[in-house]
């Protein structure tokens, strides 16, 4: 099998997958045969997938250590949320599919700003030195969305910086976040945007583009000898990736009624980071499985309660201790390479 | 003027606490090279149990000081041992990720151990406030305890890595590992040695962090970990007088921008000057200049 | 791959619909058991089943307690949390125990038709346009107006200096009808100070912000974690004004290691005080103690009265077992708001307006000796 072959194939198996557990979804819900608690979970797993992968674009594709994620993810939340609220005010005849995609554009457009400005400074700097500036902004983030105000007067939107004194009905209020948010993200929104995600990411992974990403990632020197404009693509791998995060910022936020800005601590950034680690560095589909079994996986343990978080901390530890030893990796990649046969060419490859 | 010096004083005693986490984190970091993130929980484990030795066993609280020294120094062992060592042939975000899960490990053993309820630490400092301009200005026991704390750790570190033979190896290993390897110094011996200092550390932190701020929760460590973190790397990752450096400097600001900003920015404004810093110099205040090679 | 997916929304389905035997109307709350608003969540749930099991020993209306769920204190995860419950065939909530968390369950029982009786979710929103909301505690803006009568009254201040927490609706919502009534009555705000969970534990620049401004009287609408920080802080700084709690400041003389002197002559408005010899109140701590190590704090009293007023509700709507959730949700709308409904109980003799909002008195006691005495 050639790789162009072989990356067509995981593109295909990707969207197959993601499309047969969506029909099944919708199968169940018909039939009533879907638990409620399950149901509540559909639309932040779709967000947490879109969050994921997109990291994945930063961490996997571009080998940028982000501890950010969270950051751009309450932007597109929080500017979802205050533009759905004054769309209602001032167009109280546009449907509530019309306002959840325009919060979802607006959000991502904020998070892409912040991206851009973000990227500029932290693209500059490597390693572990990058993750720890990207952790300082995501924090910085939260204290700014902890210092704004924003409140709707009929249909006039009022801002304030520091000042928790508007005229009319919070929208936001600073700290104690967004209040009354009319819940309008659906099941099919949420799907549509981990499609529009996966297309997004899988025609610049499989660009020229992306292969330049992917080269500097594995020798920065050498791609810049060759003429690849460094800042340009690692730019636009962020950029996007924070884009991606704020739209799936906006689907979450109009999943609540009401969101504070210190749901998006360095937690949740990490939280989005183990998802991609475990999945897989650079495999997208990885990422949907991951953060699809990691968000439920609490839920799941609930029965646990004292314990859950426990036993969460406990399989994360084994994962990468075991994942990473060298004698169950050989046995693992001996397996895998019977299976596979004679591809092994293609995987290093890969 | 009385309030700004308040203030400064304040900060350069929030700035101690910050420094003596940021020393074990540098020096780990110096020499293992991996970003520890269970660091600030080991603080929370040496609080904790210098808790327990006062409150339940009724020890003097120098011992039970000693006690948390001891403890967490093999707590911070053991975690090398069982998580880190495995992963030293690893990348970086697969050794993350590991502490990342021993962060959670250790806050939810301590939720398990000590219970969802608040403790409260009672202050082991054992001298009064110091007045000044006619009690206008007071300065706890706790600030000054701190503060000197904070030096004659920084500069007992200095002098260990400088001039004994494990401090010379250890600065061997953080120069070149494989080399130092040939060189005939354990690594393994030397890292766990480093984990041992760091941890030893923490525990003082810890002890010294709850005198002053007395509520302890299982997630005490979790905030300041992370602003000795930043502090380390402002000052200069693997530098020690950099590490005291970076945290006073970190405590000052936060701080000032809380009195004279918004309380809601003093974090912010940290994370800022570290970003600012790191820009024009991106490795700290006091670190060297590291040359990539081809 | 699929097969993974499968397997696990398999499981996920099974686990959600656990089998329901019917041998009591099924009750729940919703809190944080875990993270740093823990030992509400905790108490909460604690109470709960010790009131259940007393309203099922005398034989009337009884109750099937749900494991109590756990949401850590965000809105969030105590929707999922509510849809767990909602699987497992929830009749009534007795939660939840945190105002954002409440107010984030509520627009989901509002739509589902739930009754919910929170002991603890003082927040206004909680019941604001939710005619199923229905709250045990006072509203922060009852707490934040009784406060400022008090200190004004009791001409225990002039010069008033606020911290408050501007992270939680709670404190924000306490602080701002505290300053709107402390205007009204002539108490001068001299200074004010935010901090949030986030840049907690350091103190230093609220309390220097009081002193500084010669704040007679710190109003703290706060918790009792942080509370227990400022006193000591305000100790360290040699500052000693009078420091006025409200009750979220209960349960700070029970903080293991607290040095109590810290809170001495401390005043708080609760309608609970572990130590009353009230028998109702002294039984139900004896025995809160003897099962759970502990002393319980007023969180846990609320919890304790709303066991038996939905008992009391049920009897008098007549409510079965076998009535489904939304049907029995109209019968105690009907019954609570009924005007000659009242529940004499251990937090006071309590009465429902029909917007969901109690009506009982606060009792002001100051700690003396580390302990309260009612004033």
């Amino acid at each position: 099998m050639s790789m162009k072959k072989k990356t067509f194939l995981m593109t295909a198996v990707t969207f197959a997958v993601v499309i047969a557990a969506f029909i099944i979804c919708q199968v169940l819900i018909e039939n009533k045969l879907m638990s409620r608690a399950l149901r509540g979970q559909l639309i932040p797993i779709c967000c947490y997938i879109v969050m994921a992968v997109s990291l994945n674009l930063t961490v996997g594709i571009s080998g940028e250590l982000s501890l950010g994620h969270a950051g751009f993810m309450s932007i597109g939340a929080f500017s979802g949320i205050v533009l759905a609220a004054w769309l209602k005010a001032r167009f109280p005849e546009l449907s509530d599919l019309a306002r959840l995609l325009m919060a979802i554009v607006c959000g991502g457009l904020f998070s892409g700003v912040a991206g851009v400005l973000i990227g500029v400074p932290v693209l500059r700097l490597r390693g572990d030195y990058l993750a720890i500036v990207t952790l300082a902004f995501g924090e910085i983030i939260r204290n700014i969305l902890n210092l704004v105000y924003f409140s709707l007067e009929g249909a006039t939107l009022h801002a304030s910086f520091n000042q928790p004194v508007l005229p009319g009905k919070f929208v936001y209020n600073g700290p104690a976040g967004a209040q009354g948010v009319t819940k309008i993200a659906t099941f099919e929104v949420g799907f549509a945007l981990v499609l529009f995600t996966l297309l997004v990411v899988f025609n610049l992974v499989n660009s020229r583009s992306g292969r330049a990403i992917k080269a500097i990632r594995d020798n920065r020197i050498a791609a810049e000898s060759v003429g690849i404009n460094v800042t340009k693509y690692k730019m636009m791998a962020f950029v996007i990736s924070a884009v991606l995060a704020g739209m799936a910022g906006a689907l979450f936020g109009l999943n609540y009624s009401t969101l504070q800005a210190s749901k998006f601590n360095v937690d949740a950034s990490i939280q989005v980071l183990v998802f991609v680690v475990l999945g897989g560095l650079g495999s997208i589909l990885g990422s949907v499985i991951s953060a699809t079994v990691l968000y439920v996986l609490p839920e799941m343990l609930r029965e646990f309660a004292q314990y859950r978080m426990l036993i969460y901390a406990v399989i994360l530890i084994l994962v990468m201790v075991l994942g990473n030893n060298p004698t169950l990796r050989g046995i693992v990649n001996r397996v895998g390479e019977s299976l596979r046969g004679k591809n092994r060419k293609g995987d290093k490859a890969a | 003027m009385v309030s700004f010096l308040s203030h400064l004083f304040n900060g350069i005693s929030l700035g101690s606490v910050y420094a003596i986490i940021a020393l074990g984190y540098s020096m780990v970091y110096g020499i293992a090279k991996m970003l520890n993130f269970a660091h600030g929980d080991v603080i929370m484990v040496g609080a904790y149990v210098c808790f327990s030795a006062l409150q339940y066993w009724h020890l003097p609280p120098i011992v039970g000081v000693l006690i948390s020294i001891v403890l967490c120094t093999v707590l911070g062992m053991l975690i090398e041992r069982l998580a880190y060592k495995p992963l030293r042939q690893s990348t970086s975000l697969a050794v993350l990720i590991t502490a990342i899960g021993v962060s959670y490990l250790l806050q939810n053993l301590a939720l398990l151990i000590w219970g969802a309820n608040n403790k409260v630490f009672t202050s082991i400092v054992p001298f009064d406030a110091l007045r000044l301009f006619g009690g206008e200005l007071v300065i706890s026991g706790e600030s000054i305890a701190t503060v000197v704390c904070g030096v004659a750790i920084m500069i007992g570190l200095n002098a260990f890595v400088r001039r004994t033979k494990m401090g010379k190896s250890m600065r061997a290993v953080s120069e070149d590992k494989n080399a130092a390897e040939l060189m005939g110094i354990n690594v393994n011996r030397t890292i766990s040695m480093t984990f041992a200092i760091g941890s030893a550390l923490a525990a003082v932190a810890g002890v010294l962090l709850c005198s002053t701020y007395p509520t302890l929760t299982p997630t005490t460590g979790s905030m300041p970990g992370i602003k000795a973190f930043t502090a380390a790397v402002f000052g200069g990752i693997g530098s020690i007088p950099g590490a005291m450096l970076g945290g006073v400097l970190l405590g000052v600001i936060e701080i000032l921008g809380k009195a004279y900003i918004s309380t809601e920015l003093g974090d912010a404004l940290v994370f800022a000057v570290l970003i600012i810093v790191l820009l024009f110099k991106p490795s700290g205040l006091l670190g060297k200049p590291v040359r990539e090679k081809v | 791959m699929k097969k993974l997916l499968a397997l696990v929304l398999a499981l996920a389905m099974t686990l959600g619909m656990a089998s329901a035997v019917a041998d009591g109307i099924k009750i729940a709350t919703i809190g944080p058991l875990t993270g740093p608003y823990a030992i509400y969540g905790q108490n909460v749930a604690n109470a709960l089943l010790i009131a259940a099991e007393e309203v099922n020993a005398l034989g009337g209306v009884q109750f099937e307690v749900l494991e109590a769920q756990d949401d850590q204190g965000d809105p969030t995860l105590a929707v999922n949390a509510y849809n767990a419950l909602m699987d497992q065939g929830l009749q009534m909530l007795a939660g939840t125990v945190t105002s954002g968390a409440c107010i984030a369950v509520g627009a989901e029982a509002f739509n589902d038709r739930v009754f919910c009786l929170t002991p603890s979710a003082s927040n206004d929103l909680v019941t604001a346009d939710k005619d199923n909301m229905f709250q045990i505690c006072f509203t922060d803006s009852n707490q934040g107006r009784a406060s400022a009568q008090y200190i004004a009254t009791y001409g225990l201040a002039t010069k008033v200096g606020v911290i408050y927490n501007n992270a939680i609706d709670y404190s924000m919502g306490i602080r701002n009808t505290f300053v709107a009534e402390a205007a009204e009555l002539g108490l001068e705000v001299v200074a004010e100070a935010t901090f949030s969970d986030d840049n907690a534990p350091d103190f230093s620049v609220q309390v220097d912000a009081m002193k500084q401004a010669g704040a007679e009287l710190v109003f703290l609408p706060i918790y009792y974690t942080p509370a227990a920080n400022i006193l000591a802080r305000a100790k360290a700084v040699e500052y000693a004004p009078i420091f006025f709690g409200v009750d979220g400041m209960d349960g700070i003389l029970t903080m293991e290691g607290f040095d109590t002197s810290l809170a001495e002559g401390v005043m708080l408005l609760t309608p609970f005080s572990a130590d009353s010899t009230e028998p109702r109140t002294a039984a139900f701590v004896a025995k809160y103690q003897e099962l759970y190590n502990d002393i319980p704090n007023q969180f846990a009293a609320d919890a304790y009265d709303a066991v038996y007023v939905l008992a009391d509700l049920c009897t008098k709507a007549g409510v079965t077992a076998e009535d489904s959730y939304d049907a029995i949700c109209e019968k105690l709308i009907a019954a609570i708001t009924a005007e000659d409904f009242h529940y004499d109980g251990i937090t006071g003799d309590m009465q429902w307006a029909t917007d969901g909002t109690v009506n009982k008195l606060p009792q002001a006691v100051t700690i003396v000796d580390g302990a309260y005495k009612l004033n």
